[in-house]
Formats: C-alpha cells, structure tokens, sequence
C-alpha cells in the first residue's frame, strides 16, 4: 500500500512547527501504524533526512507511551485502541493520512510528535496513591472487598495515562485521567481513609498545571482507548462535594500527643 | 579463578532469611538521610526498591528512559503474580512454591534465593492489595486464584488480563508519594550511558537526557540497576521497543560479571510473525493454557489444505487433530513449563505439521471451553486478551482457534549477585529481570512479578542498608571528581564515535541483522557448530555496524537514533557472549536446548557432574575473551531429578 503523509514537524519545544507532506510506499496491510511509520522513518534516515520524532514502547496497547492524532482523532480511526494497536488494513490504498501531536496547553510539543507529559505525574504525585509503607500490612484476606466493587475499581484503574482524553477534550481537561484514578482508590476500602483529600489535593493540581474545564461533551470518553466510562467524572463529582462540605465542617489538626 | 562468594547464611534453607535479617547491620533514621542511592529503572523492581527505599528515609534518585516512570515494561505483564498464600486450600506452602521454582529452572537457581522469594510471596500479595491493586475477587470478596504453567495448584493472583499493570501502577503511586514527600528525585527521559567508580565502588552513574542530549553526572552511595531484561537482542521479542542492556553492559565491562546469558526464555504463546517490517511480537498470556487446547493436524493433508483455505480448522475431525502436550505429558498437559511447551511447538512445525501462512504457527483453541462454560465465562477470564489478538490477527477467536507461535519474551540470565543482590562490584546492587538470580535455566509463568516485587519492596531494602552501614561518615560525593570527569568523556567519545561513521544503512538494518542470527543458531534449539558460526556472523555484524551505520541529527536533541545505535552496539556484543554461553554449555537444560543433549524422547537433558554450576562471565578489556567463572550450585533441600512432566 501507498500513502501520502502529512506530519507535523517541529525542531523542538520553541522551534514554530509545520505540515510537511511526504510519500511512502510499499506497506503491508498487516503492518501496524507505528511499523508504517519505522518504515518511513528508515527511508528519511537513507536519505540523510531526519526521521520523526513520536513516543512509544511497549507496542502492544498498554504502556500509554504512543499518542498520535491522526486524521483529527487521538489513536486514529478505531474505537478502544491505541496507535500501535492500529493497522494499516484500515486505510485505504493511496489514502492521505494526517498525523499531529497531542494539542494542549499542559503538554507542551518536545519534537515532532512527541510531547511533555510531566503533568499527569505531578497530578498523581499530588495525591493519586495511598499513603503506606512497605511492610508490616494485615493479611491481604484480612479486607473483603465486594466483586462488583473491585470490577468497577479494576475498570477505572484500567487507565493508561496516555493522555487522548485532554487531546479529545475541546477545554483540554484532564478530567477523566483524574476521575479514573480517583474512582480507582474510591471504590476500594483501602482508598477510603484518605478519599477526602486525595481528590481534593488531585483536583487542585490539574487546575494549577493549566489543563481546562469540564464541560460534558464526553467526547474523552469516545477517544479513550481503554473505554474508560464518563461516570468516573460523576463519581469524582460526587467525592469532590462530599469532600468541600466535609472539610468545611471541621478541620483535624496532624500530629501531637 | 575468581572466588565467587554468594554468602549464603548458614543454616537450613527454611531459617536463612530470617537469621540473615535478625544480624545484619542497619542504618538508624537520622543516618539514612546523609545517604544518596541511584535507581536505574522503574518497572516492578525499580519502582518498589525507590519507593521503599525512600520510604525508610534515604535519598533516592529513580532514573529511566520512558516519559514516565509507569510505562516501564512490566506494565505489559498479563497473566499475573505467584504466592504460596494456600488461600484455595489445594495443597501449596512456601516449600512447595521453593520446589516448584527450583524444579522448573531445572535445578541451575540458587536454593537459599528461591527460598527466600518464596517466602516473601505472600507479603507482596498484602503490600500491593493496601497500595489499592484491583485483584480479581469472589463474590464473598475474598481473591481469587488461578492456575499457571509448570504448578499444580492455584496460587496465582490477577487483575484481569494486567496483572503486571495493576503491581506496577501500585509500586508507580508509591514512588510518586515518595517523590511528593521529597524522598525521591524522579528523572524521567534519562537513559545511564556510564557506571562511575571511586577505589573499585560504584559511586554514581553518567546519564543522558534525552530531551536536551546533555550528559549529567549523578552520584551516590549505591547503585541499584533495575533495568529488566535483554530479550532484544533478538531484534523481535515481546519486550517494549526501548528495553535494552546498556546500563547493564557497561556494568559488565566495569567489572560486574555477566551470569548464564544464554538462559533466555522462549514463550510458547505468542501472535506468530507476520512480515519482514514487523517490529515486535505480542505475548497471548499464558493464563490461554488454563482453557485452551494446543493441536496441530495429524494428517499432512489436512495440513496442506488449511494452508491453501480450503478447509477451516473446525472441519477437521477429533480423531485427525494432534493435542500433542496432552499426548506427550498427560500428567500436566497443556499446562507444561514453557521450555517444554515451546519446543513442542517447533518440533511438530519442524516436522511439517505447523499451520498458518508460514507454517510456523499452532492452534490454540477454545471451542471445548466455550461448550462446557459458555462464552461468558471465557469472555470473563481472557476478553482484553481476545480483543488484543482480533486486532493485531483480524480473526475472531471465539469461532476459529487462535493461531499461537513462540517468541523471545525473558532473560533469566543478568548480572551475576549474591544473596545480598551486590554484583561483583561493590556497591553496584542488581534487582529484578536484570540480576540473574531466581529462575535458573527456565522461569515458570506468574513468578517475574513475584521475583522483581521480592527483590525491591521486601529483599533490597535489607541488603542495602548491610552495605551501607558502613557508609554513614563518608560523605556525599562531588561529581567534579576525576572519576566523574572521566566517565563523562568517555561517554561524550562514544557518541561521537558513533556520529563520526557517517555510513550509509540505518541503525534498525544492523539489529536485524543481529536478530536473524541469534534466532536461527541461538534460539530454541542449539548445536555446536551452529553456535560458533553465530559468534563468526555476529563479529561482522559488529564490525559491519561500526563501519556504516548511519545517525541523523545531532547530539544536542531529541534523537532516537543515536539512542538506538548506543543500544544495539551494546546487544551486539551481548550477543556474542550469549553464544559463547550457549556454546560453553554442553548440556540441555531449561530454556537452554543444545541439540547434541537430549533424551531418546527428545526432552533436555542435563550433565549435573559437569555443569551444575552459575556461569559468571568477567570481561578482561576490549578485543579479549571473557573469563568462565564458576559458581558451583548445592542442593540440600531438594533431591536433584531428571524434570518430568509425564
């Protein structure tokens, strides 16, 4: 199969980027996206030319790493997967693809198709955990956690963090990565001691960092390649009122004997 | 020789850990905090060993070469994480878990090791349940278990088909609690191109940004690598694009000896491989063996008209199908280790009974499973797998077999360490896929999570503080030592070698290249003259390599290729002192199959007289054969047999 390329180009974080429009030829239809894009990027390194810059890794649909936008959706055309899960066979001979970065404010472009996504560590440094220690933990057995409940944690913990929510999202918000990681912890008896402040402290972060607001089009949901459900946002919601009127009630102070 | 001590506590297998942990010297609190440790790499291991090493109140530095510390590979890890927790009451103990590990590694692991990673199982399966893991529960909401390859009993934990996600996200959200608290300095995009020595202790280690391509010195008191496996030297394995074995190269060549290379891992369920631009395979986890049933054809002719469609593989007949592991172990079944299961797998493909396009592919089917628990059920245990396997192959798996071939997935072999996980080199710490320590000859499924979570959350932090102890007046070190200096010329040196080539072929053609070879004469199955014809082509390939390949672009920014080329240079010459292994090695044994050894029925056979012993390679300088140090392998706990699966 032949294709006509359309990629952005940008030297580095400060560089002003550009469509470049390019050729390749000879793809399997079994090749996945991502081995399309080897396949060119050997041909530019034969020419002399520089080959394109995009994140991935694990290629099997997991690690989050890859992140392209292609014909104006995150991972391209299919539902539930992620670019390297994509393959050829879904384009037609001859078709032109156009392939962008993520756009958002909060991920800044590295080079090329790559971007900076610091962000979402931060967020989950703010407060995405449960404070424990290793060791000196009761019998895992010790807590019962009903099946529903660790089905629907095991759903939302499914995230992969690869960001095509905030690229879906018109405001760039992040609400969904944030949601699923508070609704993970939430469900779980474990994550009840500190849910209060944990999306306190996760939500307050995703503001500071520039990420945008929630407005309901669900289109993150539509985007997610792991079929992360908007009833996480709900459920956020919920934790984060609950959370407001709780801390206006009365404020504990740490420590002392 | 070298002497190798593995200081193994004394006493019997069942009390080492314990009598280990009840002397060794500590580190009081306020002492902790004047002590700098460098973790390279944060999968299961690197990440549990920073957290929990921060956590005790040392200063800890976690590099690796993703974006984020949570895309380390072990993410990808499917099937799940073995425990000798007893919860389903079948029969399993912490002997049992120790027996069944140094069984399958067939008896080339370390007693006092495996006994120990058995023992702190259970404890792994608490730490990542409180960090919030989502395991896979009953309705009464207690865990639920299942089986894996090599085992008799249940003992295996799950999140879905994600297990290695859900551990490592757990070990992910307790670094980045300890980075939140000031503990740890996370440096994401940094790949450790240098280990820094200071009078023969490692003492720092000279990484790249990969953002800014500026070489930085980082030092410590220690050094821990975690930086997993070096399956890519295949060029196509299941490990991520990145995953390679320059930090643990240049260990080596520092002084750390490299132990048992040639014990790699082929797993027996895999998507076979579609075309020459392939870049990686994808693992189908093993947990498929639990309720599908392997087979080829038994007739040539059915063989030849599935390969030409004119028959699909549910026309054949019960009687004319070849469920050869059940044929051949009717003890175990489907369920064999998976050395067993794979060279299974290629000996009926070999013999002309594969199927696929290519012939080098076998059926794992689901259709009896279906029947007996509906697809529910199936959907229930393995959906994201079937759904990951529909869109890579394009064929549904609930109505036609899926079409399964082995791949390179693990390395057992790594840095040689002893009981205290200390290499060669004193200071330098190896934990997870990196060390060579747990697994032998052949890792059984569901234990790579046990093993790299055991070494950082419950082994690490005890051994490093024995070394530390010590440590507590020397004070931090000023990376403008001439040590430091030094490493980071040679570095910034090999960089520009590598620039200075200007060739004309591509870094990805030379990596092929390397592939071929291993895995035609270095890969399932191994002969003598095979293997030295591989370190013939293999030193042309380097010599090729160094000739005419060709970077683009310029240090001083984002750059994958150079940061391929500096990989690939090192699993070239990797490569070739797997085959040297692999050719030193003149016995069969777990993953390490040489053809001249073998039973009349065609299973590994090993030589316990001669090679019962850890093959710990130390480099002697540029140009020159390593050395063959032995470490020799006493069995006091368990009786020493001939593997049996039947």
């Amino acid at each position: 199969m032949d294709f006509t390329l359309k990629i952005w180009r940008q030297k580095n974080a400060k560089a002003k980027g550009k469509f470049v429009t390019y050729k390749v030829k000879g793809i399997s239809d079994s090749s996945s996206f991502l081995e399309m894009l080897d396949v060119f990027n050997d041909q530019q390194v034969t020419k002399g030319e520089d080959p394109v810059v995009f994140d991935h890794d694990c290629r099997e649909g997991i690690c989050g790493a890859c992140s392209l936008y292609i014909n104006g959706r995150p991972h391209g055309p299919d539902d539930s997967v992620t670019t390297c899960q994509l393959h050829m066979r879904r384009f037609k001979d001859g078709d032109t693809i156009v392939i962008e970065p993520w756009r958002s404010a909060a991920f800044p472009v590295i080079r090329d198709l790559m971007i900076d996504r610091q962000a979402f560590d931060k967020i989950i440094q703010a407060g995405g955990f449960i404070s424990v220690n290793t060791g000196g933990i009761p019998d895992a057995n010790a807590i019962l956690i009903p099946k529903q409940n660790a089905d629907a944690s095991m759903d939302a913990a499914a995230c992969i963090g690869c960001g095509a929510c905030v690229a879906a999202c018109k405001n760039a918000s992040a609400m969904l990565f944030v949601a699923a990681k508070v609704s993970h912890l939430a469900l779980l008896p474990q994550g009840r001691a500190e849910a209060s402040a944990r999306v306190q402290a996760m939500v307050a972060k995703m503001d500071e960092l520039g990420f945008g607001n929630c407005t309901n089009t669900g289109a993150c949901e539509a985007e997610c390649p792991k079929d992360i459900s908007i009833e996480n946002i709900a459920r956020m919601n919920r934790e984060f009122l609950g959370a407001k009127i709780g801390s206006q009630k009365k404020t504990v102070k740490a420590g002392g004997f | 020789m070298t002497n190798l001590n593995s200081k193994i506590p004394q006493g019997p297998v069942a009390t080492k850990w314990s009598s280990y942990k009840d002397h060794i010297a500590l580190v009081n609190p306020s002492n902790k905090r004047k002590l700098d440790i460098i973790v390279v790499g944060t999968g299961l291991a690197g990440a549990s060993a920073a957290a929990s090493l921060g956590a005790l109140g040392f200063k800890v530095k976690a590099f690796c070469y993703q974006d984020s510390p949570r895309r380390a590979h072990s993410i990808a890890a499917q099937g799940g994480i073995n425990a000798s927790k007893n919860y389903q009451n079948d029969g399993d103990s912490v002997y049992r878990l120790f027996y069944d590990t140094i069984k399958g590694g067939d008896y080339r692991a370390r007693e006092g090791n495996v006994y120990r990673l058995a023992e702190v199982s259970g404890n792994i399966i608490d730490q990542s349940v409180a960090l919030g893991v989502p395991f896979a529960r009953e309705y009464g909401g207690l865990l639920d278990n299942r089986s894996f390859g090599g085992a008799q009993v249940s003992r295996t934990f799950y999140a879905r088909g994600q297990t290695g996600q859900q551990l490592l996200l757990g070990a992910y959200s307790a670094l980045s609690r300890q980075v939140s608290l000031g503990n740890v300095e996370s440096f994401t995009r940094h790949e450790m191109l240098e280990l820094v020595l200071i009078d023969g202790r490692a003492r720092g280690i000279i990484a790249r940004n990969l953002v800014t391509g500026e070489t930085e010195r980082h030092s410590a008191h220690a050094v821990v690598l975690a930086t997993g496996g070096y399956g890519n030297v295949f060029f196509l394995s299941t490990n991520a694009m990145g995953s390679n074995t320059t930090a643990l190269w240049k260990a080596y060549k520092k002084g750390a000896f490299f132990a048992n290379p040639c014990f790699t891992q082929i797993h027996p369920t895999c998507i076979p491989v579609h075309g020459e631009f392939q870049s990686k395979l994808t693992l189908m986890s093993e947990s498929l063996r639990n309720d599908g049933r392997i087979w080829v054809p038994k007739r040539k002719e059915d063989v030849d008209a599935l390969r030409k469609n004119k028959m699909k593989p549910k026309d054949i007949a019960e009687e004319n199908r070849d469920y050869y592991l059940e044929r051949r172990y009717p003890a175990f079944g489907n369920l064999v280790p998976r050395d067993v299961a794979s060279r299974a797998a290629k000996e009926r493909c070999d013999a002309g009974f594969g199927v696929g396009e290519t012939g080098l592919a076998v059926y794992l089917d689901f259709a009896e499973s279906i029947k007996r628990l509906g697809r529910n059920v199936i959907e229930e245990r393995y959906g994201n797998l079937f759904q990951m396997y529909q869109k890579i192959v394009d064929e549904n798996p609930y109505e036609n077999p899926m079409m399964i071939y082995p791949a390179v997935h693990y390395t057992m072999g790594g840095l040689w360490v002893d009981y205290e996980l200390m290499s060669t080199v004193s200071g330098l710490f190896v934990a997870g896929e990196a060390n060579f320590s747990d697994h032998g000859a052949n890792r059984l499924g569901a234990s790579a999570l046990m093993q790299g979570l055991a070494d950082g959350y419950f082994v690490l932090p005890y051994t490093i503080q024995n070394y530390l102890a010590d440590q507590i007046n020397v004070p931090r070190f000023s990376t403008d030592l001439p040590e430091f200096a030094e490493a980071e010329k040679q570095v910034k040196a090999n960089i520009s070698k590598l620039f200075d080539i200007k060739g004309t072929k591509p870094v990805d053609y030379f990596h092929r290249q390397l592939g071929k070879i291993m895995w035609e004469y270095v890969g399932m199955a191994r002969n003598k003259a095979g293997l030295e014809k591989a370190i013939q082509l293999i030193r042309e390939v380097k010599a090729a390599f160094w000739k005419d390949v060709k970077i683009t672009g310029e240090n001083n920014e984002v750059n994958p290729e150079l940061e391929k080329a500096g990989r690939v240079a090192d699993f070239i010459e990797l490569g070739e002192l797997l085959a040297m292994d692999a050719l030193n090695r003149e016995e069969s044994c777990g993953g390490h199959f040489r053809e001249e050894y073998q039973t009349p029925e065609g299973e590994a056979l090993r030589n316990d007289d001669e090679f019962m012993y850890v093959a710990a390679w130390e480099f002697q300088g540029e140009g020159k054969e390593p050395k063959l140090n032995k470490e020799p392998l006493e069995y006091e706990a368990i009786e020493v047999k001939q593997r049996n699966y039947k």
